[in-house]
């Protein structure tokens, strides 16, 4: 279970969160829904781990590890994966490299074997047709000559590799296509099961068209103003947030 | 067999420190120098030695020297290495199937293998009037004049038209038991259409100073191509200085690259003259510092014909309280129209203790010339970082993937794949010794 209490964070002395309560039980898909500047993309950088961000106060863990007080990487081996909004690229690191360089850091801090280049390729490839990626993706650097489509499906790839618990997916679907929005879907549909939840962070209810969340929160000015069902994505959609902010 | 040069001062015996040091021992060894017996060795050696007596070591007064102070050097007392060598030198592995090896500035046959084209110059100095000193300036280079009163041995490497040489470790190995120094000239003649990949590395025992200060006369005929992969990799408390003469004729090719990894101090300098049309030459190196190094990387490139492309990317990675230097100087006279010269100069800062210096310099007397150059410096971009460490990548293996990334693009450009592979290790060695 993701487990966020009164979360509050500035930025520059900007206060950004201003107390976030949410819990996201193991299994459950919840989407945040908000406005530009609501504080949706700080939400997912602060449980990630990003640097920059100054937490003044509340808690944030997973199935009771105090996430606040680790590393980047130790968040990422509890099994919390952020899906970036922004790629980024990495002139000179090989996709291949990166992916396996990843996957058998985790795999060794779960103590687990680590995969040999052959074993990896053939995962990486599975999972790779099953995204409808050109393998050649695997030789590019990272990230480096993708159109915004291929580096979201790079994200959601690095996710079916990495096999996480929780997943925060922050405006995966912005700058897709509706047929690459149907494969990314299909990318995190096909991860769900009792042991996976995903926090879904957009702008737009188009995405839950096709990754039907559990609930559906409203972060407005750095707080959750509102909680509801899949229908309340719908409601946003007719009636805007404005509605919100009136209720 | 290479008679080698007595100890002229007891075990113990250092000369004094500085210029006088080396003249007084210019005169002591001068009698036992090879092939002093030679009048225009003999007249070459003495001018040598006045030019430098003349100009002593350069000091940060002198605009090349500007970054690069030599107090490591001029405070040192150095005395002669002690023979024999030991056959049970511990040598690095291979970095080529055939290598040769030198010792202290001399030809070590028995740590050689066979086969191999090169031989030793001290044997064959007779042949060599009119070549050896045809390229290397004494007049205003110090540290060539000294080398020239002083060397004892050096590689020689002739190739006829068309042959191919194939791929060669020139393995130069310095025993720092004591501050020795070792002054190696080497000469390599590539005649038409001739081929050779040279893998030279500089590499030290012991904990002790002293002085490698090679000299290297290239010169490539029309259509002759060299790959002259360089290593430094000098023990800690080592000084490296070496200069690099090259001309090369119509469509020859001049391939280098520089990798400064070792070292308490080294300075590379290159002067290469593209003499024919369409001849082409390639700069390009990486110095990855830790703390307490100094590494130069200073070039000389002179385009005295037309059609000639040139490409230069150097690359220098800075740990701790180190301090790199890039000098770039091209000069494009007025015959060579149509030039074609590229050269980046990139460093990436990895402590807020460690400083660059870089001084591109471009002299254009043509007028339908392509001359482009650029220099960044930078630190690790913190979104990289992060990318990374959120993928389960603990810190310390990011940062080394992402210098990696820096440095690749330098190294790919490298297409002889020994060399490449060699450069590649000696970049993973450095990184295991520093990473830590």
């Amino acid at each position: 279970m993701l487990k966020i209490e009164g979360l509050t964070a500035e930025i520059d002395g900007k206060e950004i969160l201003k107390g976030i309560d949410l819990e996201v039980p193991q299994g459950e898909v919840h989407a945040i829904m908000g406005p530009n500047g609501s504080g949706k993309s700080t939400l997912s950088y602060v449980l990630a781990g990003r640097e920059g961000y100054e937490i003044t106060g509340g808690t944030a863990s997973f199935n009771g590890h105090d996430l606040l007080a680790m590393e980047p990487e130790e968040r990422a081996a509890t099994g919390l994966f952020l899906a970036f909004q922004y790629p980024v690229e990495l002139p000179g690191v090989g996709n291949a490299n990166f992916l396996r360089t990843a996957l058998n850091a985790q795999r060794r801090s779960k103590g687990e074997p680590e995969l040999d280049a052959m074993q990896f390729l053939k995962t990486a490839r599975a999972r790779m047709k099953e995204l409808s990626m050109p393998e050649d993706m695997l030789k590019r650097g990272v990230n480096v000559g993708f159109s915004g489509g291929e580096k979201k499906r790079n994200e959601v790839l690095q996710m079916a590799l990495l096999q996480p618990r929780v997943a925060i997916l922050d405006e995966t679907d912005s700058g897709l296509d509706i047929d690459a929005l149907k494969i990314v879907a299909d990318g995190v549909n096909a991860m769900r099961g009792p042991d996976f939840s995903a926090v879904v962070i957009t702008h737009y209810q188009r995405l839950l068209d096709y990754i039907v969340p559990d609930r559906v929160h409203v972060l407005m000015g750095g707080r959750i103003v509102q909680t509801g069902g899949p229908e309340l994505a719908k409601q946003l959609e007719a009636s805007g947030y404005g509605s919100v902010q009136a209720a | 067999m290479n008679a080698p040069v007595e100890n002229s001062l007891s075990e113990a015996g250092l000369s004094a420190a500085g210029a006088a040091g080396f003249l007084h021992r210019y005169e002591g060894l001068r009698a036992r120098l090879p092939g002093i017996g030679l009048p225009w060795l003999a007249a070459l050696r003495d001018r040598a030695a006045e030019a430098f007596r003349a100009q002593g070591f350069p000091t940060r007064r002198v605009e090349a020297w500007k970054y690069t102070d030599l107090a490591p050097l001029t405070q040192t007392g150095f005395g002669e290495p002690l023979t024999p060598v030991e056959s049970a030198l511990p040598l690095p592995r291979h970095a080529a199937p055939k290598r040769v090896v030198f010792v202290d500035g001399r030809f070590s046959a028995e740590l050689s293998d066979a086969d191999v084209p090169v031989r030793s110059l001290a044997r064959h100095l007779p042949e060599l009037e009119g070549r050896l000193g045809a390229l290397a300036r004494t007049d205003d280079l110090p540290l060539v004049a000294l080398n020239t009163a002083l060397f004892e041995d050096g590689a020689l490497i002739e190739l006829g038209p068309d042959e191919d040489g194939g791929v060669v470790e020139l393995l130069s190995v310095t025993r720092a038991d004591r501050p020795v120094t070792a002054h190696p000239r080497h000469l390599v003649r590539l005649a038409e259409g001739a081929r050779l990949v040279l893998i030279e590395r500089s590499w030290g025992h012991g904990e002790s100073r002293y002085l490698h200060s090679p000299v290297f006369e290239v010169e490539v005929a029309a259509g002759a191509h060299i790959t002259h992969a360089r290593i430094q990799q000098e023990a800690s408390a080592g000084l490296h200085l070496s200069t690099v003469f090259a001309r090369v004729a119509e469509g020859g090719t001049y391939d280098s690259f520089l990798l400064h990894v070792g070292a308490k101090l080294s300075r590379s300098e290159a002067h290469v003259a593209l003499v024919g049309p369409k001849a082409a030459a390639h700069l390009n190196g990486a110095q990855l510092l830790g703390d307490g190094q100094h590494g130069d990387c200073t070039t000389f490139l002179d385009h005295a014909a037309p059609d000639c492309p040139s490409r230069q990317t150097v690359k220098t990675v800075l740990a701790g309280r180190s301090r790199g230097v890039f000098q770039g100087k091209i000069h494009v006279h007025q015959v060579a129209q149509r030039t074609d010269g590229y050269q980046m100069n990139q460093a990436l800062l990895l402590s807020d203790q460690a400083e660059i210096d870089s001084k591109p310099q471009l002299e254009i007397y043509a007028d339908d010339v392509k001359c482009s150059h650029g220099a960044t410096v930078g630190e690790l971009d913190e979104n990289q970082l992060f990318y990374l460490r959120a993928r389960g990548i603990p810190a310390a293996v990011a940062r080394s993937m992402l210098i990696e990334a820096f440095l690749q693009e330098a190294i790919e450009g490298v297409t002889e794949e020994s060399a490449r592979a060699a450069l590649s290790e000696a970049v993973a060695g450095w990184w295991e010794r520093n990473a830590a």
